[in-house]
């Protein structure tokens, strides 16, 4: 991870090295990053946005990693909505999903809302909670040169994998461009894994 | 199924649940239900995903349900509470053909009184979402897990088990 004073990456140039890299994945997402993906996504199919549930990308993500671990299953999570479900890091620890890796789009802020800062804001380093909780890999990054190198290994390494993206916070962005909606999504993929 | 007039009994549940096909039982334990731990552990069939908070036992179903799996959710009634987000814009929103087995905390028999506000407000508040909802308390009535989840699935909608006894056995 860098130390310097660089600027913080935008949000979706970091996506969009993760989109680059993304093969059959299913792409869970959460908050901002459901408004951020839908461009950049490769495989618009095979992604569903938890919408109905806040905070809770990250428990829909593990239940299909354990449906199915020949998936490999990718949540795109934010740091606000996690801090709504931290329990979740512990709940994923223990059920140790071979073929899930956790992203978190740490931006400090509830961009949907409007940008307010979270309660972690500044003091909450999710890269050590998860290795506190029994995630037997977690990185952070906030330089996207350095995520780019490192994301090969962080794929091919041990899972259940938590990678920690400082991005910009935007604030509230326009609609939801691209994105199909969670009960379009839901009966699809589950279609879609059903035959494959 | 062999049907005995005592207390409900883990093996009973269990029989049940494997003549539905269940795959998961997605649990955080409680008084009403903590004595099955290990025989859900312990099941050939079933495996056993325990969570920190009960809200994540709906999203971790639903992700089941997607990937082509068939989970139970078995929390307590104050769990159920806290879940309420997830039950709404996941279980009903998704029309997930979900049973949800709740432990009914403060129920001590059919015509006894409720003795706390857990059991007094549990039935109103699943009876204003819409959720179908019967009591199990012993083996005798056993047999409503089976067809609670049937009929979770022909109307493609969550029905809720209440268990309503403690183990006694």
């Amino acid at each position: 991870m860098s130390d310097g004073q660089r600027e913080i990456p935008n949000p979706s140039a970091a996506l969009e090295v993760l989109s680059r890299a993304r093969t059959d994945e299913i792409v869970v997402l959460s908050e901002s990053t459901r408004q951020d993906w839908p461009p950049l996504s490769t495989r618009p199919e095979l992604d569903i946005a938890i919408t109905g549930s806040m905070g809770k990308a990250s428990s829909f993500g593990l239940g299909v990693a354990l449906a199915r671990p020949d998936v490999k299953v990718w949540v795109l999570d934010t740091d606000g909505a996690l801090l709504m479900n931290l329990g979740s890091l512990v709940t994923i620890a223990r059920a140790q999903p071979a073929n899930l890796l956790h992203v978190v789009y740490d931006n400090g802020a509830y961009d949907t809302t409007g940008g307010q800062p979270t309660p972690g804001t500044g003091i909450v380093d999710f890269r050590a909670i998860a290795q506190g909780a029994g995630y037997p890999s977690s990185f952070a990054y906030d330089d996207l040169e350095d995520f780019q190198e490192a994301l090969p290994s962080i794929l091919s390494g041990p899972k259940p994998a938590l990678v920690v993206l400082k991005v910009a916070s935007l604030g509230r962005r326009d609609g939801v461009a691209g994105m199909r909606r969670m009960g379009d999504a839901f009966p699809s993929i589950r279609d879609y894994l059903a035959q494959h | 199924m062999a049907v005995s007039s005592g207390a409900l009994q883990a093996a009973t549940v269990l029989a049940e649940l494997q003549r539905c096909g269940i795959t998961h039982v997605v649990w955080l334990p409680d008084s009403e239900t903590g004595y099955m731990y290990e025989a859900i552990r312990d099941s050939a069939f079933l495996t056993l995903v325990p969570v920190c908070r009960e809200g994540e036992s709906i999203a971790i179903a639903a992700g089941l349900f997607m990937g082509g799996k068939r989970p139970v959710v078995l929390i307590q009634s104050t769990g159920f509470f806290e879940s309420g987000d997830s039950v709404r814009g996941l279980a009903l929103d998704l029309k997930l053909p979900l049973l949800l087995m709740i432990g009914y905390r403060g129920y001590r028999g059919e015509g006894q009184p409720l003795v706390d506000s857990a059991a007094r407000f549990l039935e109103p508040i699943l009876d204003a979402w819409g959720i179908p909802h019967y009591v199990v308390e012993s083996d005798r009535t056993c047999s409503r897990i089976s067809e609670a989840h049937q009929q979770a699935v022909s109307t493609t909608h969550p029905v809720a088990i209440l268990m309503g006894q403690e183990y006694t056995g």
